[in-house]
């Protein structure tokens, strides 16, 4: 049981968090040809398209409504309906899907009228989908913006009622930002093993996993499609990954009366236990032999790995959601989170096996860092790592300094061994080697000592 | 607001600004910012510009006023270098919040400029606006008068809020900054007749230390450099220079000419990148010099150093131009000037069949006509598409540009080389020349086109 603070600076010093605007992009881009738009101004968009290119060395289709100062006191009306026009007649999308930003919510531009109007005005962009989701950059963070985007497109895009009959083989996936392209597709393939049929909302795997396709898209390549989005309302069950997502969960129910459960994580032993166990149950299927295999040497791994990870002092900086699955799945191996910080407000935050959640920024995590033996952070830690001489985990966004982000795998049995042999072999690469100094005698013992001697030169000078 | 709108007008009616010079009356009153096209618009603000002409300044703490997603989507993100201090790669943002918006940040301002002077007591705090906090009135230059008086250093108010325009006038609009709170605010310890100001040279990647030890063996000292690897007290006794040099297209030119018009420092635009380029603009340095004042024989040892660096740049080059030569080059530039660019690669036996002149000046394309002949070549604005077409059909051997384009030819399985901001090469001086071409033959030699290239068994 955490108690949740927030730091009371008014300097956020290398901070941890990323915008929600952003957030709500990234979840964007995980709609086929979709694309995404900040309703703002335009370095908006460009810092956050730097953003995900460093991460994913992909293409990023994000688009600008190039607000400036007038147009922002004016409202943003003209420069959406052109923005739409635009792309629409440019990039030719499926979707067009619009957050907005600081600028645009402090004047209270009234996008879902906005578009209303848009619509009403110009027929022809019946053709097109869009979507609007209100992100404003002073409330929240990354993983607010992407569940907010989620639940808009909940609302936007599910058919009620279903277009059929319930297919007792479908379920519905609703994945946290903190899964990867990677872990999206490694769950999929696990649910495909119980002879279900997963849709995802957002799939960032079908769009950011980083394969070569024939054509040159504007737009994002891969992802749900929008038949896809429909049809979920037919489906049997869904699964939101992650506490984050249960508000997009629950909205989704509300529409098509889809139950739903909320698996907190997908990293570590029992929280995959639970997806079998959750599989079994909608599918009727006995876990598949494969699954059974990677268990197993999942057990293994945790055998070697908890030597090294056991009595160590972690300190996570992290949004809620993957600060929760980090800090669970280390304890669950013996290691203690001495330091926790994070981004945004979750009810999740209490139950992270940390004595404190702050919710703060990098400085403060290097404070809570000094004297630990592990850092896990996004690439951002690297400055503080280095000074104090702590090694670094990278985890979460962005990671600009490695390749294959989007490629990691950490969830399901076999992507948890590998996440332990992996910060395993970060103890192993720093070893506490002992030196002829690690048993020097502590100074309390020297003074101690040197104090008896002088007592003794005294007490001899005394028999004198 | 309203001193934002006359300095951007100010800004804007640059007379030095050839560009601007050639325009009606009514077209300057607009400003070069175009009304950007929305649903097809790139590039970064205001705000991203002032930030990367300021940001090089490596002792000073630079705070960002507003919302997380101005400096928390984007802090350390560049590769200008530091000699010294680390404290610029500091991300320092108020990270306002809701009620912030509702009761203004002013406060919450000034205690984050009392809270980095007492931890990390940097020898100024600059202050950066952006559009949230200017759009509520938080005026920052009160603010940073109040905190400056109080705390007893220099805190400089950077007004360039995205939403004035784009990345260019953001460049100018720190520049003015710097013009009005900084430069001639401090006195060497000494000075020569060799000291210049270097204006507009940002470091990246080094990119000054490729430079530096040419103008070391002339003799000349860089008293300080705007911004790169720069000291704040270097910027604040830079008007004691004797000359300077402008680089780099337009972005600081309104430093360079009010520092002529204030303190009589002559300049003259030069480049850094060709062989050619790189040798005048010593050259230049060296005459602008003796004008002041200086012994005149720095003269002959300048030409004595480029004699010896051409010759030693030829022959690390010579290698490569039976192998590069005839390569078709597709240059997508921002930053860099495409002209000077143009001329390094056509050294090198490369044939250039297409460059962006979007950010281009007319005598830019002047001298680009001049170089490689042919109009035809240059291209407005290309698109994506099109950028992938020819590159998919081998009318390029290889693209040059930023790293926002490198996926269209990667994704069409041609080679590709970063030259902007973000790349982690230095291609300034001889040395820099050098190590282009050298990039080049690197890329368009690697066996790894020729796999990705080849088909799959089952096609
Ligand atoms: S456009 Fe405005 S809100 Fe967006 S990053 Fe630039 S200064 Fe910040």
């Amino acid at each position: 049981m955490a108690i949740v603070k927030t730091s009371s600076k008014a300097a956020a010093v290398n901070p941890l968090k990323m915008s929600q605007p952003l957030g709500a992009s990234y979840a964007f881009l995980g709609m086929n040809h979709c694309m995404p738009v900040m309703h703002g101004s335009q370095g908006c968009t460009s810092f956050g398209l730097v953003l995900l290119v460093r991460h994913f060395r992909e293409a990023i289709p994000l688009q600008t409504t190039a607000m400036n100062e007038t147009t922002t006191i004016l409202g943003g009306y003209e420069n959406l309906e052109k923005a739409i026009l635009n792309i629409r007649e440019r990039a030719k999308p499926d979707l067009i899907a619009i957050c907005s930003t600081g600028l645009t919510e402090t004047k209270g531009d009234d996008v879902k009228g906005h578009l209303e109007l848009i619509r009403q005005k110009h027929p022809e962009v019946r053709d097109t989908a869009l979507v609007c989701v209100s992100t404003p950059d002073f409330v929240g963070a990354f993983q607010d913006g992407w569940a907010k985007a989620v639940t808009a497109f909940v609302d936007a895009l599910i058919e009620t009622p279903p277009g059929h009959d319930r297919i007792q083989t479908q379920i519905n996936v609703l994945p946290g930002c903190h899964l990867t392209p990677g872990d999206l597709e490694e769950l999929r393939e696990i649910i495909m093993a119980f002879g279900l049929t997963p849709i995802i909302l957002p799939d960032v795997s079908g769009s950011l996993d980083g394969h070569m396709s024939d054509a040159f898209s504007p737009t994002t390549l891969g992802g749900t499609t929008l038949a896809q989005a429909h049809a979920m309302s037919a489906s049997a069950h869904t699964l939101a990954i992650g506490e984050q997502m249960r508000p997009c969960a629950e909205a989704l129910e509300k529409k098509s009366s889809v139950p739903f459960t909320v698996l907190p994580r997908l990293t570590g032993l029992a929280p995959n236990d639970a997806l079998m166990t959750e599989l079994m149950r909608i599918s009727g299927v006995t876990v598949p032999e494969k699954y059974r295999r990677q268990r197993s040497q999942l057990l293994d791994a945790m055998l070697d790995a908890h030597f090294f990870i056991g009595g160590k002092r972690i300190v996570i900086g992290a949004e809620p959601d993957l600060l929760f699955s980090l800090a669970m799945t280390m304890t669950e191996l013996g290691a203690k989170i001495t330091g926790a910080v994070t981004t945004t407000q979750s009810p999740l935050l209490a139950s992270v096996p940390a004595e404190e959640v702050l919710i703060g920024d990098l400085e403060d995590l290097e404070k809570l860092a000094e004297g630990c033996d592990l850092i896990m952070t996004h690439s951002h830690g690297r400055p503080a790592s280095e000074r104090l001489g702590v090694p670094l985990h990278r985890v979460g966004m962005p990671l600009f300094d490695r390749l294959g982000a989007g490629n990691r795998v950490t969830i399901g049995y076999r992507g948890t061994r590998d996440f332990l042999f992996e910060v395993g072999n970060l103890f192993l690469a720093h070893p506490h080697e002992n030196t002829p100094q690690t048993w020097a005698l502590p100074a309390s013992t020297l003074t101690a000592l040197a104090t008896a001697a002088t007592a003794a030169i005294h007490a001899g000078n005394g028999h004198d | 607001m309203s001193t934002l709108t006359s300095k951007i007008q100010v800004v804007f009616e640059e007379p030095a600004c050839g560009k601007n010079l050639s325009k009606s009356e009514k077209e300057r009153k607009k400003g070069c910012t175009k009304q950007l096209a929305p649903g097809a618009a790139a590039g970064g603000c205001a705000f991203d510009g002032a930030k990367i002409a300021l940001q090089p300044i490596t002792d000073v703490a630079h705070l960002v006023h507003g919302p997380i997603a101005c400096e928390g989507n984007s802090w350390d993100n560049r590769h200008a270098l530091s000699s010294g201090s680390a404290t610029y790669r500091t991300g320092f943002t108020t990270d306002i919040n809701e009620l912030d918006v509702v009761y203004g940040g002013e406060k919450r301002l000034y205690k984050a400029v009392k809270e980095i002077i007492e931890k990390y007591n940097p020898p100024a705090v600059f202050v950066y606006q952006t559009c949230v906090t200017a759009l509520i009135g938080d005026d920052i230059e009160a603010v940073c008068k109040a905190a400056a008086k109080k705390f007893g250093k220099p805190v400089i108010p950077v007004n360039s809020p995205g939403f004035a325009g784009v990345k260019n006038l953001g460049n100018k609009l720190g520049g003015e900054a710097l013009l009005d709170y900084v430069i001639g605010t401090q006195e060497p310890e000494y000075t020569t007749p060799y000291d210049i100001n270097i204006i507009g040279e940002y470091n990246l990647s080094g990119e000054l230390w490729q430079v530096k030890p040419l103008l070391d063996a002339m003799g000349v000292r860089v008293l300080a450099c705007l911004s790169g690897d720069a000291k704040y007290r270097e910027v604040a006794y830079s008007h004691r220079a004797r000359a300077a040099m402008m680089v780099c297209s337009k972005a600081m030119i309104n430093i360079a000419r009010k520092m002529e018009e204030r303190y009589q420092i002559p300049y003259f635009e030069g480049s850094f990148y060709g062989i050619g380029d790189m040798s005048d603009s010593l050259r230049e340095i060296a005459r602008l010099l003796v004008m002041r004042g200086a012994p005149d024989d720095i003269l002959a040892r300048t030409e004595k150093l480029i004699a010896a660096e051409e010759a030693r740049a030829w022959a690390s080059i010579e290698p490569y131009k039976a192998r590069l030569k005839g390569k078709k080059v597709l240059l997508i530039t921002g930053g860099v000037k495409s002209w000077s660019v143009v001329a390094a690669l056509q050294e090198a036996g490369m044939e250039i069949v297409g460059t962006s002149v979007k950010k281009s000046t007319k005598e830019d394309k002047a001298r680009i006509k001049e170089i490689m002949g042919d109009e035809a070549h240059m291209l407005d604005d290309m698109r994506p598409r099109e950028m992938y077409q020819m590159l998919k059909d081998a009318r390029a051997d290889i693209m040059l540009s930023g790293g926002r384009s490198q996926f269209v030819a990667l994704k069409a399985k041609m080679p590709w080389l970063d030259i902007n901001q973000e790349r982690h090469h230095a291609y300034a001086g001889y040395a820099g020349m050098v190590k282009l071409i050298e990039e080049i033959d690197k890329t368009i030699s690697n066996p790894v086109w020729e796999q990705v290239r080849s088909k799959a068994p089952w096609e």
